[in-house]
């Protein structure tokens, strides 16, 4: 018996040990009707081949491992960013259990977020009834300042009806006639997470800017020198949005960020549950059309959401989550142009310091081949950081990236001698990603928890940097937008490269003459 | 310290009936009559808790419950590694369902296992507008074609499938016939149906029924010769392992496991089931389904039993053994006996640590009730428990076995319930899932997962005891909740000296 009170072994050990390796052997071969292992393994080696990505990317049905969520994820990600805000999401009850769990996993954070709990009448009869009584009820439970709602897939197959629902609610009484209640259709069958943050905060705006669905009126713009900031579904929103403040303090610049959802993802243990945290408060939100210009930090995060508040007669600049240096030179640059503010010395030794530690290591990343995955627009701002380093982003895929997204990533490519031999995958997935790796393979995997599976099946290394991260703790609390943002992301890629290095140098007698002490 | 501890059961179950006046007072008035029915105080000698379950959630009110989908792909059928499980519908569902279950397997994943890959039809709005059986034919296809070695498919259905009127019955039938009858499962599992996930274990019961049993012929030899001591796990979903860690214990007391449903488990080993003398029975709110109706139509008996704790492990040892001859159960004494060292160096070292601290507890299926007497092994009490989608027959059991004089119960509870009860109770320990964790934990409650085991596990089985007493102490005695509080707000402030 290998289990013991004073050494307790649980699952990392305790199946290894004779009596369990003895039981499963027997249970496979009794009972599992066990294919032919000489099978698995010609199978295995099968699916590394070119004639079986050759078949992989053919595949025009079946999506396997693929990189992205649905809408109402993003619509729950950006509500919670305002002030005491909670997201109510029109629709079955579970898909509420899943975005929660979701967030929760990645933030290791509370995620409150309630649902219509429509079920098979709702189906039938419409879901008013749920709307009228969830909106009461979250009311007078959960004290909101603003109720944001969305939907799931359930709610738009059905065709409901959200700004009449909500109309009908009100006279209804559940919810004060003045009190904020935005609305954004968020159908899971469009788009990804990405365009459901979009849709959200577009909601949110649309409802403050103009005249809260014809019950006040439109808000007559006031031109002023503010900046308004939009980060755009992030898993690094904790850290990011942070330093994005930092920076505009540093410089002298009024602003606001738009669906601020720092603090609420970043609460402290201190005997006190907090619902909500922190956020873009109401009156900034609706202030927010006076300002001078609005920056979004993720131009397919807010497809919709920038032509909008351009129609309101701001300037708008969309970046493509700016990683590295000349990225935050751009990223700051326009922040100068746009506010007159110089920017400050502070800001210019950052710089000089990323450049420092890039030089620095440079020969440990220039050449290496990095494959990358994720968000549409982390995917374009790591690649170009590798460009950056001298180092060349072979495979670069986005499941909801688009046409237009491929061809802005072959443009970037084609502005550098690295980016010659790089491809962009728009709408794939990492079954695909796992035939790119075996075929041509790279050094380094960039992607979320999930490329763990690459990592496993391909022996390629995995840097962990996306969203979802679930099997690391903490990093999201640290930027990766800055100078000191860059800073961090090169130091992760580094301690990957080193790590591997010494990985492969350890073996005593064998290898170890290049187990270096110093590199 | 808790409060339960120095009160007498009077004045607990008085405190009770307060606290749920108290939260009550926050509901509208309909609200606060339909969640009225589902909070309790449980009396001793009642043949239940006194609690309605098993009804509509109630909008708006951030019930911690799933769908029917989540019942169906994430719990029952998902772990069966051979079979590609599709969700069909858009990607969320099984985005969010990917992996998070901890339902281990041995296999070679992506070649001859397939459980912690996502297979999904990600449907588009003109798979919504056309329907979405002819993209399904095709990926059925693609399967066949690019993961040769599966076993068998099923077809878990997400919300829109069942709204836009999609045959995925028929498209099952054509395909296993093209494919000399494999086995396809369409399953009806949309996340609209029923009030949680309770509806879509009873689902994903029937259509192992309706399309895996039924294929199978009585003539239809299994692989292996019977033996009078053939049993089935139903109902353990191998969290963490916790399937092995039983398994190994009935095959210890000289049973044979013919089949694991569903953690580990393989279509051949549900087809085989019907062979077995036995189904031992877990997650009763799950599975019993299955094991009534294998039951009426094989003549199989089915007896429920409880791993979590030496004390619910020796009952259910003796409970398995009744079932069978002599040799099976002097198999559970001489069990019982090896593992007797083990249990009492367990308890010498966590009980002192964990005496008379209190639990309260928030789970699905089976746990809110089975896992009370692990703690109890350990010297600790819970003051509080509920199920997520349990029906009355678990309030029953809950009442009748396990849970003592003036408990709390709430069904179904919501987030702001959860938390007044917990704050005014004051536990040393709350169990619940990831929804709930963090809240808690700000809160500076000690807390566990319950449904993945925190990442930890296995629980069941006497290995699993070691592991559930380590964890809960590690939990509850972690240096980390003396801190919650800056010394500087902690110490009261020093009285100004009044000026002279």
């Amino acid at each position: 018996m290998p289990q013991s009170a004073e050494h307790v072994l649980d699952h990392f050990e305790l199946f290894r040990g004779p009596e369990y390796q003895q039981m499963l052997a027997n249970k496979k071969k009794m009972f599992e009707n066990p294919r032919d292992p000489a099978e698995v393994e010609r199978i295995r080696e099968w699916t590394k081949t070119p004639e079986y990505r050759e078949k992989n990317f053919a595949r025009e049905a079946l999506t396997v491992n693929p990189a992205k969520a649905c809408q109402p994820l993003g619509a729950v990600f950006a509500s919670v960013g305002f002030e005491a805000t909670l997201p109510f999401v029109h629709g079955s009850q579970g898909c509420v259990a899943y975005y929660r769990s979701h967030l929760s996993r990645h933030f290791k954070e509370p995620s409150s977020c309630v649902s219509s709990s429509m079920t098979e009448d709702a189906a039938v009869f419409g879901g008013l009834n749920n709307m009228i009584d969830g909106l009461a009820n979250s009311y007078n439970m959960y004290k909101p300042k603003m109720i944001a709602v969305s939907t799931t897939c359930m709610a738009e197959v059905i065709g409901d009806d959200l700004n009449a629902f909500i109309k009908t609610s009100k006279e209804k009484g559940s919810v004060p006639a003045d009190f904020d209640v935005p609305f954004a259709h968020t159908p899971a069958f469009v788009g990804s997470h990405v365009t459901g943050y979009d849709n959200a905060l577009k909601g949110i705006l649309e409802h403050f800017w103009d005249g809260k669905a014809g019950t006040a009126a439109k808000l007559e713009r006031a031109p002023n020198k503010k900046i308004n900031l939009i980060g755009g579904f992030d898993g690094y929103t904790v850290g990011n949005i942070r330093e994005i403040k930092r920076i505009f303090e540093l410089m002298g610049i009024h602003y606001t960020i738009l669906a601020d959802n720092s603090d609420v993802f970043d609460t402290p243990t201190d005997g006190e549950f907090r619902m909500y945290d922190g956020g873009t408060t109401l009156e900034d939100a609706a202030n927010a059309v006076h300002a001078k210009a609005t920056i979004s930090m993720q131009q397919w995060c807010t497809e919709k959401t920038l032509p909008f508040i351009a129609d309101h007669g701001q300037e708008v600049v969309a970046f493509n989550y700016p990683v590295g240096v000349s990225a935050t030179d751009e990223f700051l640059m326009a922040l100068s142009r746009i506010s007159g503010k110089d920017i400050p010395e502070e800001l210019a030794r950052e710089r000089g310091r990323l450049v420092d530690a890039m030089a620095d290591s440079s020969a440990h990343i220039h050449g290496k081949k990095f494959a990358i995955y994720g968000d549409p627009d982390l995917c374009y701002g790591l690649a170009a950081f590798l460009l950056e380093l001298g180092a060349e982003p072979i495979h670069v895929l986005s499941t909801n990236g688009n046409k237009a997204w491929e061809e802005k990533m072959q443009a970037l490519f084609g502005t550098s001698p690295f980016g010659q031999n790089c491809h962009a995958y728009p709408g794939r997935d990492l079954w695909h990603m796992r035939s790119l790796l075996f075929t041509e393979p790279v050094d380094f995997l960039i992607g979320n928890t999930y490329g763990k599976y690459l990592e496993r099946d391909t022996g390629t290394p995995l840097i962990r940097i996306g969203f979802p991260i679930f099997d690391r703790h903490h990093h999201h609390r640290s930027p990766v937008w800055g100078y000191q943002g860059g800073m961090n992301v090169l130091v992760k890629i580094l301690d990957k490269i080193f790590d591997e290095i010494d990985k492969k140098t350890n073996i005593a007698g064998k290898t170890d003459y290049s187990f270096d002490i110093i590199r | 310290m808790s409060l339960a501890t120095t009160q007498s059961i009077a004045e607990i179950k008085a405190r009770n009936k307060e606290l749920i006046q108290e939260v009550l007072r926050v509901y509208p008035e309909k609200t606060a009559k339909r969640r009225a029915k589902h909070l309790n105080v449980h009396e001793v000698g009642k043949s239940d808790c006194g609690v309605k379950s098993n009804l509509k959630s109630i909008p708006g009110v951030m019930t911690i419950r799933g769908c029917a989908y989540a019942g169906s792909k994430g719990v029952v059928w998902g772990p069966i590694k051979d079979m590609i499980h599709i969700s069909h519908g858009p990607v969320g569902c099984g985005q969010y369902s990917w992996g998070s279950r901890r339902n281990y397997y041995v296999g070679t994943t992506g070649i001859d296992s397939f459980v912690t890959l996502q297979f999904t039809s990600d449907f588009q709005e003109k798979d919504i507008v056309f329907g979405g059986d002819k993209k399904l034919v095709k990926i059925i296809d693609e399967i066949q074609e690019l993961f040769p070695l599966n076993n068998g498919i099923t077809i878990q259905s997400e919300c829109p499938i069942g709204l836009i009127g999609d045959d995925i019955e028929a498209v099952s039938r054509a395909k296993s016939k093209e494919y000399g009858g494999k086995t396809i499962v369409p399953v009806r599992c949309e996340g609209f149906r029923g009030v949680s996930q309770s509806l879509g274990h009873h689902i994903a019961n029937d259509a192992v029924r309706d399309w895996v049993f039924d294929k199978v012929t009585p003539e239809s030899k299994p692989t292996f010769e019977p033996t009078p001591y053939d049993v089935a796990i139903i109902g353990d979903y191998n969290i963490g392992g916790d399937a092995w860690s039983s398994r190994i214990l009935l095959e210890e007391m000289g049973l044979r496991v013919i089949a694991q449903w569903s953690g580990d488990g393989s279509l051949a080993e549900l087809e085989a089931t019907p062979k077995a003398k036995l189904n031992v029975l877990h997650c009763y709110r799950s599975m019993n389904y299955i094991s009534r109706h294998m039951e009426e139509k094989f003549g199989i008996p089915w007896c429920e039993y409880n791993f979590f704790g030496p004390s619910k492990i020796v009952e259910s040892l003796r409970k398995i053994a009744g079932y069978f001859d002599d040799k099976i159960k002097e198999g559970a004494e001489r069990v019982i006996a090896k593992y007797q060292p083990l249990v009492d160096a367990v308890i010498a070292k966590y009980r002192p640590r964990l005496e008379g601290k209190s639990v309260m507890l928030f789970v699905g299926g089976l746990r809110p009730r089975h896992v009370i007497g692990a703690y109890e092994d350990l010297g600790m009490e819970v003051v509080g428990t509920g199920y997520e989608f349990g029906h009355n027959d678990d309030y029953q059991r809950t009442a009748q076995h396990y849970v003592k004089d003036g408990t709390l119960i709430y069904d179904d509870v919501t987030g702001y319930e959860f938390e007044r009860f917990v704050e005014k109770i004051q536990p040393d320990l709350v169990g619940s899932g990831i929804k709930e964790k963090y809240v808690f934990q700000k809160m500076g409650v000690p807390f566990r997962q319950m449904h993945s085991w925190d990442y930890s596990g296995p629980y069941h089985g006497y290995d699993g005891f070691a592991i559930f007493a380590r964890d809960m102490d590690m939990a509850i005695n972690s240096p980390i909740w003396k801190k919650t509080k800056a010394p500087w707000k902690e110490v009261p402030k020093p009285k100004l000296l009044a000026a002279e």
